[in-house]
């Protein structure tokens, strides 16, 4: 299948899975900090991270890459939206909030590639 | 959005963040009129999340298209990524501020445009494992550089975004509404 359907089909699902899951959570927790991006850009990293080890170990294709990652991970996850909601944590004057969200969304999605990518070479490897 | 009263009148705008207004569910149907009936269920309205995916997929292909018109190297800092990341941040400023100065914009501009098109286009994941493979393979400087550069560009365009935005938006609305209305500030 061509790469460029393989990524539009992913990113079909990735985006708006992202949308769900953000006003799901703000149905459970009303409040300025944005917990959805920061959940699904910590999974979506997680995710990429273990198949990034699983190409490696030889265990995904090419075909899976695009789908999965470049699509699905890519547009689950956010650099825009981050960006935006940190800025308007800091300009409510809420600056703890705004650096914890830069620490655990940066952070957090280092260390979620991190441990994604151990996790799928210790599995495939 | 009660905690964002106070600052209605703030530097940015008083809109809650990409895609979680309440206005998808009044552009798909009127409030329930029996109040017996059980509150709608926590799944946004399928017009929204249709118009999320499809803004989504054009989102992730122009992405794929960067990625493929200016290919990173193995071991290569990962230059594409970062431009795309800062690119849609400069964008998601502006048009959350155009959105709210322009009177009644379309409520699924806003879904389809900066929770799709620009959520789709920008990817933590990607930049994340970036990253993490260059300090995997002892790119200590690249790594640490890849990560800290593209978070203060991306703070610095969406804040770039937003103000250009501001000075611009909001003098051309209006001078439109004096030339409209004559009602002086008509537009907002």
């Amino acid at each position: 299948m061509s790469g460029w359907l393989l990524v539009a089909l992913g990113g079909a699902v990735g985006a708006p899975l992202r949308y769900a899951v953000d006003r799901g959570l703000r149905r459970w927790h009303e409040g300025p900090f944005p917990w959805g991006t920061l959940l699904v850009n910590l999974a979506g990293s997680l995710v990429l991270g273990v198949l990034t080890g699983a190409t490696l170990a030889g265990a995904a294709g090419e075909g899976l890459g695009l789908l999965l990652g470049t699509g699905f991970c890519g547009a689950l996850t956010t650099y825009s939206t981050f960006s935006h909601e940190t800025l308007r944590l800091a300009e409510t004057g809420r600056w703890p909030a705004a650096f914890g969200n830069v620490l655990a969304s940066v952070g957090g999605g280092l260390g979620a590639a991190y441990a994604g990518h151990a996790l799928g070479l210790l599995w495939w490897a | 959005m009660t905690a964002e009263g106070p600052f209605a009148e703030g530097p940015l705008d008083a809109e809650p963040l990409a895609g979680r207004d309440e206005r998808p569910r009044r552009a798909v149907g009127p409030e329930p009129i029996d109040p017996d009936l059980p509150a709608p269920p926590p799944v946004p309205p399928p017009t929204v999340l249709a118009v999320v995916a499809v803004g989504g997929s054009l989102g992730a292909l122009a992405r794929y298209g960067a990625a493929l018109r200016w290919p990173t190297p193995p071991g290569a800092f990962p230059w594409t990524t970062l431009v795309v990341n800062v690119l849609g941040c400069l964008l998601i400023g502006c048009l959350l501020v155009v959105l709210t100065e322009v009177p009644a914009p379309h409520p699924l501009l806003r879904p389809f445009l900066a929770t799709g098109v620009l959520g789709g286009f920008t990817t933590l994941s990607t930049h994340a494992v970036d990253v993490e493979t260059l300090l995997r393979d002892g790119r200590v400087a690249a790594g640490l550089g890849a990560l800290g550069g593209t978070l203060v560009l991306a703070l610095l365009a969406v804040t770039l975004g937003a103000w250009g935005a501001r000075r611009l938006v909001r003098p051309l609305l209006a001078r439109w509404g004096a030339r409209a209305g004559g009602g002086g500030g008509g537009a907002r």
